[in-house]
C-alpha cells in the first residue's frame, strides 16, 4: 500500500499538479487577502476622518493622485523637451546671422517632479549609506579585536546611538555651511547636511556589529591563525574579515533600513529634493489633494524600504560564504 | 620503561601550568616529563579533564608552561609556528575556502619564496591525494562529510611538512567506520612519511593500533604522567589480524587496567562540568547582538 504515507510528505511521489498548486494558492492568495483587509479597513476608517484639508485620503483617493503625479511626471518631462528644443532653436537662429557665435545650453529649472524625489532621495540616502559604512567596518574590526578599545569607545557608542537624527540636523547644517564653501554647485548643501546626518544616525548597526562578528571569530580558527603565524595584516584578511562577513551584513542591512527611515526626516527639515521634501512642501502647500499625495509619497517610502531590504539581503547571498544565516 | 632512542627530537622537561580562576590558582598539570624520538607514533589517552589536550596546547605552543618547557630539536618552543602542525578535533577549516584553498593558505605561508607557484600547486595536490580527498579539491567544508573535513585537515597539516605532528582527538567527533577508515589511512600515510606524531585519543584501541607508546595521565587537578606503555606490535597492523592477537589484548587490557582500575574516575557529572568550564581555555564572545 503507498497510501501509508500521506502524498505530502512523501519524497518518492512524482510531480502532483494539486499539491503544487495548493502551495501557489496559498504563497499568493494569503497576502493578497491580507493586503485586501488592509485596503477595506483603511476604506472605512478614512470615511470618517474629517481634517481641515477635507476627508482623509482612502485608497480611491491616492490612486487618482498617483495618476496625477504620473501625468504631471509627463507634462514637466514634455516642458523639458520643449524647452530645449526652443533653445536650440534660437540658438540655431542665431549662428545663421553670426557664424562664430559660441552657444551656452542653459540648464532646465523646472520644478522637480515625484520621480525625480525619489531619485534624489535615493543618491542621499546611498551616500550617506556608504560614508557609514566606510567608517563603520573599520571601527568595529578595530573595537572587536581590541577589548581595551572596545571599553573605552563603548560609552561613546551607547551615549550616540539613541540620537535622533532632528537633534543632529540643525548642528549638521551650521557646520557645513561654515566648512563647505566651495560653492561650485556640484554639491548642494542641503544634499550634503542630510547625507551626513543620515551617516551619523546609521552608522551605529554596523559598527556594533561588525564589533560582535570580529569578537565571534571561533577559538580553532584563531589558533589556525597562530599556527600559521599570520602577521596582523593577514589574520584581519583572512581570518577575521571572512569570518565576520555574515555579521557585517547584518549590520549594513539593518542600518541601510535606519538610514532610509532617517532620511526623510533630514530631507524635510534641511530641504534637499527628496521624498522629505514633497511631503513637506505638500503638508505647506495644503491643499484638497496634499493628503492623498503624501499619503502616495508614504506608500513610496516603505516600497522603496522594503526593495531596499531585499536587494542588501540578495548581496549577502550573492557575497556571504555562510548561506544559513540569512532566513528572511 | 627504557629508552631504545639515543637523541629525543622533541623533550618535555618538568612541565607545570597553572590556570588563574575565580577561586585562585588552578593547577591543571605538574612535572610532566616525556621525550620523543624522530619517527614516534605517541598517544596521549587519559580521562576527560585530564589536561591531554593542555599538554598538546603547550608543545603547539598556544599555551605556556607556568614552569618547564619544551625543547624541540635543540630550540625551545615559546609560540606557535608551523613546524608543529596541528589537527584539530572539529577540523577548523575556514569555512569559505574550498579544501584546496584551505590547504594553500598553509602551503603560501610555509613554502613563501622556497617552492615556484607550479611546486606549490603540486605539493597542494599531493597533499589532498595522500588523504584521498582528489575528488572534492574545490567543495567547501559545508559541501562534505565530517571525515573528509578531517582529511583535509589531515592534509593541511602535513602540508605543512611539520616537524611533529599534533592531533587532538582528531577522530573523536566521526562515527566509528569512519574513524576506522580514517586510521587506517593515518596509517599508510604514516608508513611512508615516518612522521613523529603526538596524538590525544579517548579511544583505547585507536591508541593500541597506531602508537609506538602509549602515554597514560592521571587524573587532574596537577595530572602527570602515569605509565608509559610500549607497543612493539609489529608493523604494517591489521585491525582484523589484531583482534584475535594475544599480545594486542593483553596491551589493551593494560591501558584498560590503567584507566578503569588506577585512575578511577569518581565524579559526578555537574562537579565535572564546571571544572571543565574552569580550565577551559576557551573565551565566550565579549559582546552581544544588538539590533
Amino acid at each position: 500500500m503507498t497510501t501509508a504515507l500521506p502524498t505530502r510528505l512523501n519524497p518518492f511521489r512524482e510531480f502532483d499538479a494539486r499539491v503544487w498548486s495548493l502551495a501557489i494558492l496559498k504563497g499568493v492568495a494569503l497576502p493578497v487577502v491580507g493586503i485586501g483587509m488592509f485596503l477595506l479597513i483603511w476604506h472605512l476608517v478614512s470615511g470618517s476622518i474629517q481634517t481641515s484639508l477635507g476627508q482623509f485620503p482612502g485608497p480611491v483617493q491616492v490612486q487618482e493622485q498617483v495618476k496625477n503625479l504620473y501625468v504631471e511626471f509627463l507634462e514637466e518631462k514634455q516642458r523639458e523637451v520643449e524647452f530645449y528644443e526652443r533653445q536650440q532653436k534660437r540658438i540655431d537662429a542665431r549662428l545663421k546671422v553670426e557664424p562664430d557665435f559660441k552657444a551656452e545650453i542653459r540648464p532646465y529649472t523646472g520644478k522637480p517632479t515625484f520621480v525625480q524625489q525619489i531619485f534624489t532621495s535615493l543618491v542621499t540616502v546611498f551616500s550617506g549609506f556608504f560614508l557609514a559604512a566606510l567608517v563603520a567596518i573599520p571601527l568595529g574590526i578595530a573595537i572587536g579585536l581590541s577589548a581595551s578599545l572596545y571599553t573605552a569607545v563603548n560609552p561613546v557608542i551607547q551615549l550616540f546611538k539613541p540620537v535622533s537624527p532632528l537633534a543632529w540636523l540643525p548642528l549638521v547644517t551650521m557646520v557645513v555651511s561654515a566648512l563647505y564653501t566651495t560653492a561650485d554647485g556640484s554639491l548642494p548643501k542641503s544634499f550634503v547636511t542630510s547625507a551626513i546626518t543620515v551617516m551619523l544616525c546609521c552608522i551605529w548597526p554596523t559598527v556594533i556589529n561588525t564589533a560582535v562578528g570580529v569578537t565571534s571569530v571561533s577559538k580553532d580558527l584563531l589558533n589556525v591563525s597562530c599556527v600559521l603565524r599570520l602577521n596582523w595584516i593577514e589574520h584581519i584578511q583572512k581570518i577575521v574579515l571572512p569570518s565576520a562577513v555574515p555579521m557585517i551584513f547584518t549590520g549594513l542591512r539593518l542600518s541601510l533600513s535606519t538610514a532610509w527611515m532617517v532620511l526623510i526626516a533630514a530631507e524635510m527639515l534641511a530641504q534637499n529634493p527628496g521624498l522629505g521634501k514633497f511631503v513637506w512642501d505638500e503638508f505647506q502647500n495644503g491643499s484638497s489633494n496634499s493628503l492623498g499625495r503624501i499619503m502616495v509619497a508614504v506608500l513610496t517610502i516603505g516600497l522603496i524600504g522594503f526593495l531596499l531590504d531585499r536587494s542588501m539581503l540578495w548581496l549577502q547571498r550573492r557575497v556571504s560564504w555562510d548561506k544559513n544565516a540569512i532566513t528572511r | 620503561m627504557t629508552e631504545h632512542f639515543s637523541r629525543p627530537l622533541l623533550e618535555l622537561s618538568q612541565v607545570s601550568i597553572e590556570f588563574k580562576t575565580p577561586k585562585g590558582l588552578f593547577k591543571a598539570l605538574d612535572n610532566v616529563n616525556l621525550k620523543i624520538a624522530d619517527g614516534e607514533f605517541v598517544s596521549l589517552i587519559g580521562h576527560s579533564g585530564c589536561g591531554k589536550s593542555t599538554v598538546l596546547n603547550i608543545v603547539a605552543g598556544l599555551l605556556k608552561a607556568t614552569s618547564g618547557g619544551v625543547v624541540l630539536d635543540g630550540r625551545e618552543v615559546n609560540e606557535p609556528g608551523p613546524e608543529r602542525a596541528v589537527v584539530f578535533q572539529n577540523h577548523s577549516l575556514l569555512p569559505w575556502l574550498t579544501a584546496y584553498e584551505n590547504v594553500e593558505l598553509a602551503v603560501k605561508r610555509v613554502f613563501k619564496g622556497k617552492k615556484t607557484k607550479a611546486e606549490m600547486h603540486e605539493w597542494i595536490e599531493h597533499n589532498l591525494k595522500l588523504v584521498h580527498m582528489e575528488h572534492a579539491l574545490h567543495k567547501r567544508p559545508d559541501e562534505i562529510s565530517g571525515g573528509m573535513k578531517q582529511r583535509v585537515g589531515i592534509a593541511r597539516a602535513l602540508a605543512m611538512q611539520p616537524q611533529v605532528l599534533l592531533m587532538d582527538e582528531p577522530f573523536g567527533a566521526l562515527d566509528a567506520l569512519t574513524r576506522a577508515h580514517l586510521q587506517d589511512s593515518l596509517m599508510e600515510i604514516q608508513r611512508t612519511l615516518k612522521n613523529t606524531v603526538i596524538m590525544i585519543t579517548h579511544d583505547v584501541d585507536e591508541a593500541v593500533l597506531l602508537s609506538d607508546r602509549i602515554v597514560m595521565m592521571t587524573n587532574g587537578p596537577s595530572a602527570t604522567i602515569g605509565e608509559i606503555l610500549k607497543i612493539d606490535l609489529q608493523r604494517p597492523r591489521s585491525r582484523l589480524e589484531l583482534a584475535d592477537d594475544t599480545h594486542y589484548n593483553h596491551l589493551r587490557h593494560e591501558v584498560l587496567a590503567f584507566l578503569y582500575e588506577k585512575q578511577r574516575k569518581v565524579e559526578d557529572f555537574a562537579q565535572h562540568a564546571k571544572k571543565k568550564n574552569d580550565t577551559n581555555a576557551e573565551t565566550q564572545p565579549r559582546l552581544k547582538v544588538v539590533s
